[in-house]
């Protein structure tokens, strides 16, 4: 008996704990209907929700594994293009920059929730992605390319990868719907490309799909992998920041705008790629 | 052989010494302390407040308010073990603080302290019931008061059996912090796959970390035995 009451307590929890979750998520799509109708009203609120909406700090989120967007030389500290692109979007608005490192999912779902201002890890603009975020201009322009074994002989074109073929991918990237939702493979997730490219050499993996530039990187720094002639697709990348936050999308669009305009970004990628 | 050796020194070399690597274990290695020791002392802290209310309103007295805690207190241990950590930290970093501008490193001694807690709760508790009841008794009819009984004749038994399972539970934390980097927090074992990230090269990074945590449940292996000797000094055997 006592048992069944304690039980029936920890249901009621449960349900109150998702019944508050869910009466939160109305709220935020009463927020954006009104937004529909009074723009600016919304634009305040989004700023007050915003991570660092009034502290001095401009928050990015990101997963430093895809050279040259963003890694670390040292281990530590964050670098590549997309965080080229956020100094100058911290610099343009007088704040300072902080970079939190986390896995790729992680940095989509911070923005979503509102725990970074935005996320910047060569992000793909996806349809069910612009449900839950808004994007910003695109700015660079990717293609998916696969990556093989040397001599392993089963993908001998872009073609072959199809239903069955065993595919590295890193979680939630654009790859990995891809392949899983598109082409149907049996689709293997890892959080760092380091970590498929260790598979894919013990023939673990058939093929590694992802953006040309980071796979660049990776058969440079391994003899024994090769990247396969032509494009599996192409899209393009654009920085995510939290639904309705329409103010800081603007001023992000405005320094993004300016850089491509001044050819800054293509500097960014070949500073990047030619070391 | 030789070249092997060059080889493998090559890649200790790259995934440790190149662009001052090292330096990241070792700011990683400081951020996992830190976690694990705070964690531990909240963990410590807030199991002992539920280890107590459970005794006392097992044992003790029974009234509506210690009913209550209780029951909040077996509720809390249960929902916190019955989930796993990995979720409790998701679940705390990017939902629970999601509006609060919260350092990643907060939300993670929050996170395992918390967890830590229902462990260690249930340790103490264990731990002061096991020792038998005819020691309250007689301690009691000696003249002591329930309350010099329970501190100069229970805890210091208590203690003893507590002790070696406390210490698995803070040898289990530390190594759990490995997950922190999904929250961006950067642990040892992030600064392990950043390098493994740059250099493509993911053994040599790993087997470092390890070596790390190793080193750390040694130390602490030692320090714990060291301690459970120095309790055993009275024991007749």
């Amino acid at each position: 008996m006592k048992k069944m009451v304690s039980l029936a307590c920890v249901m009621a929890l449960a349900v109150s704990m998702m019944a508050g979750c869910s009466s939160k998520s109305e709220e935020t799509k009463a927020a954006e209907t009104t937004a529909d109708t009074v723009a600016e009203t919304t634009a305040e609120t989004a700023g007050e929700s915003a991570a660092a909406g009034d502290s001095g700090k401009l928050i990015m989120a990101t997963e430093a594994g895809f050279a040259p967007y963003e890694y670390t030389e040292d281990g530590e500290t964050v670098v590549g293009v997309d965080v080229d692109i956020a100094n100058e979007i911290a610099k343009a608005m007088g704040k300072e920059l902080e970079i939190q490192n986390m896995t790729f999912d992680g940095a989509l779902l911070a923005v979503q929730q509102g725990v970074v201002d935005f996320a910047a890890a060569g992000i793909s603009v996806t349809p069910d992605r612009q449900e839950e975020m808004d994007f910003t201009i695109e700015y660079a322009t990717s293609k998916q390319v696969v990556v093989v074994k040397k001599d392993a002989g089963k993908i001998g074109s872009v073609d072959d990868v199809k239903e069955g073929t065993v595919v590295g991918v890193q979680m939630g990237t654009t790859g990995d719907f891809y392949c899983t939702d598109d082409l149907g493979c049996e689709v293997k997730q890892f959080s760092k490309y380091a970590e498929a490219a260790l598979e894919l050499k013990n023939d673990k993996l058939d093929c590694i799909v992802m953006d040309s530039l980071p796979a660049e990187q990776l058969v440079a720094a391994n003899d024994d992998l090769e990247i396969l002639d032509g494009e599996l697709f192409t899209d393009k990348y654009a920085i995510a920041v939290k639904k309705g936050n329409t103010e800081l999308l603007d001023q992000i669009n405005e320094v993004l705008q300016q850089l491509i305009d001044e050819g800054k970004i293509d500097e960014y990628t070949i500073n990047h790629t030619t070391k | 052989m030789g070249n092997w050796l060059i080889s493998a020194w090559e890649r200790f070399e790259k995934a440790f010494l190149v662009s001052d690597r090292y330096v990241a274990y070792l700011n990683g290695f400081k951020t996992t302390l830190i976690i694990s020791l705070f964690a531990v002392l909240l963990g410590v802290a807030v199991g002992l407040i539920l280890a107590i209310i459970k005794y006392t309103a097992n044992h003790v007295e029974k009234n509506i308010i210690l009913t209550l805690l209780n029951w909040i207190a077996n509720i809390y241990i249960g929902i916190i073990r019955g989930t796993p950590v990995y979720v409790q930290l998701l679940i705390i970093y990017f939902i629970i603080f999601a509006k609060m501008n919260t350092s990643p490193i907060v939300a993670a001694v929050l996170c395992f302290g918390i967890n830590s807690s229902a462990y260690v709760a249930e340790i103490i508790r264990a731990g002061i019931e096991a020792v038998d009841a005819g020691q309250m008794e007689a301690g009691r009819s000696l003249g002591l008061g329930w309350g010099q009984t329970m501190v100069s004749i229970i805890m210091p038994q208590a203690i003893k059996n507590i002790l070696p399972a406390l210490g698995n539970e803070f040898i289990v934390l530390v190594k759990e912090t490995a997950i922190v980097g999904t929250i961006a927090v950067r642990d040892v074992t992030k600064a392990a796959q950043n390098v493994g990230a740059i250099t493509y090269d993911l053994l040599p990074p790993l087997l470092i970390t390890a070596a790390m945590y190793l080193v750390v449940v040694i130390i602490l292996t030692k320090l714990l035995s060291m301690f459970e000797r120095r309790l055993a000094q009275s024991d007749r055997r």
